[in-house]
């Protein structure tokens, strides 16, 4: 295995499956995200928010999913660095658009767009919950199994946060709406990447991609829609 | 039909001495070219011109004429081959172009390419990579008797589609990176469908790769911009191939 880590291949696999691991995460937070619009109590969320906290699979993979991210942008800037300078004097004319897809030529803006966001939301969410503290998110009590469990209002702090101010609402659905444009072509081009992929595989995994890419920029968009539109 | 003529067009051509030379654009005029030329009868009528000014002609490579050698390599209005699909500089005719329009012609643009004059540029760089593995060289004897070695339809089909990239370098100019993935994938794969190119395959993934990396070729971000523009339609799913075949190499090393 020398030297792989330092080869083309061997740098894009890295960004291949960080990729594929980072969007596994981004399926599992959209399916407890969805949590806040089917219980406007925000018992339902606050318990899904409660269990992620506590479960200890969740903890040990929380430092695994911050490597994945640090890995991920790491690599993408070495590698698009060592891209531009592959061609160190550029041409006049350049007439792309029928031979590549936008995003596919795109996808370090698209990623920098939406590292802006992550930081956004992290401070809104993450910071609060994990370090800061917030008033919102006194302690309360649901019952779960019969018992009393003393949890965080952690649906209190997301709902304050798009019913209080729309621009917070407008920027998160335009983070998921870059998020999707990103994996447009992520998704098909990690496995690509790790050699899953030949001519039949090919069309498949681009209509795959296709609706994993809506999928993802519409469910999220529902979240602070639902509550920019119902309160 | 009548042969229509463009009675005059504007040629913005890339002029460089010699490698270490600046370079710089420089506009010409062209009048009456039938739409029938090809766009190399174009650039010889322009070159006649040039000569009976008593002007240094412009260098650009050339040899068969027939869209099979791969020798020309234009960059032409901002796609490599011009533009049209599935065919080399010389396949393309001048009834792409209109009446008046200005044409601008650059050499492909890729550092491991360096121009050598005007639009001339070296490709010693994709001899390299073929040096260091795109070949058979265990024995493989005499020849076999029919059907001794079974190779499926498909397979011989696929090695085919491989072979018949011709190394112009459009893949390469094509790509944002400059990366020559399309065409290492294609000399691996054509040689990895057969059996005789199977004995070498792990060795010559790992060395070919290697070799790419080496002369500053970008890496490949699967924008497919390469399989478009390539005149051989080679397909990037012989890049997903190379890809399997040196992570394979690479687990097993």
């Amino acid at each position: 295995m020398s030297n792989f880590i330092t080869a083309s291949i061997g740098k894009k696999f890295m960004m291949s499956v960080t990729g594929l691991f980072l969007m596994m995460f981004v399926l599992v937070h959209l399916s407890l995200n969805l949590m806040l619009i089917f219980d406007d109590s925000g018992d339902l969320f606050n318990m899904a928010a409660h269990f992620m906290a506590t479960n200890p699979a969740i903890r040990i993979m929380e430092p695994v999913l911050a490597l994945g991210f640090i890995v991920h942008i790491i690599w993408s800037l070495i590698i698009t660095l060592q891209n531009m300078k592959a061609r160190p004097v550029k041409f006049a004319k350049r007439d792309q658009k029928n031979a590549s897809s936008w995003a596919s030529r795109n996808m370090l803006i698209l990623g920098s767009l939406i590292l802006v966001f992550l930081v956004v939301h992290i401070m809104n969410f993450f910071w609060k919950m994990k370090v800061s503290g917030d008033p919102l998110l006194t302690h309360v009590h649901v019952m779960q199994g019969g018992t009393e469990v003393a949890m965080e209002n952690a649906y209190a702090l997301v709902a304050s946060l798009f019913k209080g101010s729309m621009c917070y609402g407008v920027l998160y659905i335009l983070g998921s709406v870059l998020l999707g444009l990103h994996m447009t072509h992520g998704f098909w081009s990690a496995f690509q990447t790790i050699g899953f992929n030949n001519t039949v595989w090919r069309k498949r995994l681009e209509r795959i991609a296709t609706c994993f890419a809506v999928i993802v920029a519409v469910g999220y968009s529902i979240i602070p829609l639902y509550f920019m539109l119902k309160f | 039909m009548a042969d229509v003529i463009l009675k005059k067009i504007y040629v913005k051509v890339w002029r460089q001495s010699s490698p270490s030379d600046k370079g710089r654009f420089e506009t010409y005029e062209v009048e009456n070219v039938s739409q029938g030329s090809s766009f190399l009868e174009m650039m010889d009528i322009l070159n006649e011109k040039l000569v009976g000014e008593g002007k240094e002609p412009i260098a650009f490579d050339h040899d068969c004429r027939e869209g099979i050698c791969g020798m020309c390599s234009l960059y032409i209005n901002g796609r490599p081959h011009g533009p049209d699909t599935e065919i080399t500089t010389c396949q393309l005719h001048m009834r792409k172009f209109s009446e008046g329009e200005t044409i601008t012609v650059e050499p492909w643009r890729a550092g491991a390419f360096p121009v050598i004059k005007d639009l001339i540029v070296d490709r010693d760089a994709f001899e390299k990579i073929l040096q260091s593995g795109g070949f058979v060289s265990v024995n493989t004897g005499g020849v076999p008797d029919g059907n001794a070695i079974p190779v499926s339809y498909e397979d011989a089909e696929e090695a085919m589609d491989a072979a018949a990239c011709i190394g112009c370098g459009a893949c390469v100019s094509a790509c944002k990176n400059s990366s020559a993935m399309l065409f290492v994938s294609a000399k691996v794969s054509h040689l990895a469908k057969l059996p005789q190119g199977r004995v070498e395959a792990k060795k010559r993934a790992r060395n070919m790769v290697a070799k790419m990396d080496e002369l500053g070729f970008g890496g490949c971000t699967n924008t497919g911009a390469c399989e478009v523009e390539c005149p051989k339609a080679i397909s990037i799913s012989n890049i997903a191939r190379l890809n399997r075949e040196y992570l394979l190499a690479k687990i097993s090393e």
